[in-house]
């Protein structure tokens, strides 16, 4: 890596802002989906409207901009810009170099191709090349096998599990929070590049 | 049901006036180890004033989001510290709890553990929550003894989540679900 690589863009997708004119309509059908909800969030599932996504959005805007701890990107197809999903850096603690990811790829058809893997590595450079962070968190229900399968790959740890943290269809199930230290993305690119 | 359901053996769960808690909040906040015990991040020190305001702001805020008491000693009616029930996703009955004795002559005689256990009693039967969540920092062995005692379990270690004089540490997260804490001899309703 050196100053010149487009730290934003991969192979297939890139991570760009918000479009407050377009993604408002696309967000707000993911949200017709309880699946998608489930896997993403533990607050109860349910249908926002396209106004409703629109004042999220600046709801996210306004505290990237005076927290300065979070960290929002929309994660475009490369070519078209079509919205595929969203990835964020969020409660960035600076004193001690720690940050929190969440993704989703909100189009069922979308997932599977490799377009959410892809936004985590270009995240993950960006956490620990760019903001210097020390390490990334994420908590997973246990029910989201290919978050858990996805956040593996990427080099994730299991370090805690919440035991019944989530009920969901009548019964309980763990919550999973796994970290990434920078040294351990370090030691990975390195031997990629090998 | 029970008449003390605010009461332990040592101590009782109460609320005073915001001008009081802004008070003691703000002096508390002078012992750079009680902060460090409390709080992983960079702390500023408050003035009584802005604190109060905060206080004030919160109450009007929502009453019912979180359940904060303040502890006082049974036997002076003492304030010396808090205990909180927060961030609760109440459609899955979880809970983080968040405990702090300001006063430091008060450390390690048990009042802790006594308000820790008073407030899950509070957790699983007034709130009837499923599971409490904490979170404790390594370097406070005094702490994580307490709370294996109110009967929670380990349930990880969030790896080097710390920096402090140079060294990094790891932070331990602990639960306890309603089941365990039937079973426990002190948590049971009389």
């Amino acid at each position: 890596m050196d100053i010149q690589t487009q730290l934003f863009e991969g192979q297939l997708i890139c991570l760009a802002p918000i479009d407050h004119e377009k993604d408002p309509e696309i967000e707000s059908k993911w949200t017709h989906d309880p699946e998608y909800l489930r896997m993403l969030s533990a607050k109860p599932a349910r249908p926002l409207s396209p106004a409703q996504i629109k004042k999220k959005y600046e709801a996210i805007e306004k505290e990237m901009d005076e927290s300065r701890n979070t960290f929002y990107f929309t994660i475009r197809m490369r070519g078209d810009d079509r919205l595929v999903g969203f990835i964020k850096i969020l409660w960035v603690e600076w004193t001690n170099g720690n940050g929190w990811v969440e993704e989703g790829i909100g189009d069922a058809n979308d997932r599977g191709h490799g377009y959410g893997s892809e936004a985590l590595r270009l995240v993950l450079r960006y956490a620990f090349a760019e903001l210097n962070l020390f390490r990334l968190s994420v908590v997973i229900p246990e029910y989201n096998q290919t978050a858990l399968h996805l956040f593996a790959k990427a080099g994730f740890v299991e370090e805690v599990r919440r035991r019944e943290a989530y009920q969901r269809d009548g019964r309980y199930w763990d919550a999973i929070h796994l970290g990434l230290l920078r040294e351990e993305w370090e030691v990975q690119v390195k031997e990629a590049a090998e | 049901m029970t008449a003390s359901l605010f009461q332990g053996e040592l101590v009782r769960l109460t609320m005073d006036n915001p001008e009081t808690l802004a008070k003691a909040f703000s002096r508390w906040g002078r012992d750079s180890e009680y902060i460090r015990l409390m709080d992983g991040g960079a702390e500023r020190m408050f003035s009584a004033k802005i604190i109060q305001s905060w206080i004030e702001k919160d109450f009007e805020k929502d009453v019912g989001q979180d359940f904060f008491f303040v502890i006082h000693t049974l036997e002076s009616d003492h304030l010396l510290g808090f205990v909180s029930l927060f961030g609760i996703d109440w459609n899955h009955g979880n809970s983080w709890v968040g405990i702090g004795l300001g006063e430091r002559e008060c450390w390690g005689k048990g009042y802790g553990t006594d308000a820790m256990q008073v407030v899950l009693r509070y957790a699983f039967t007034e709130l009837n929550l499923h599971r409490v969540t904490l979170g404790v920092f390594e370097y406070n062995p005094r702490a994580i003894r307490s709370y294996e005692k109110a009967g929670f379990v380990h349930e990880g270690r969030v790896r080097k989540e710390l920096l402090k004089d140079g060294q990094r540490w790891d932070a331990l997260e602990m639960g306890i679900l309603r089941d365990e804490w039937r079973g426990g001899e002190k948590g049971r309703l009389i």
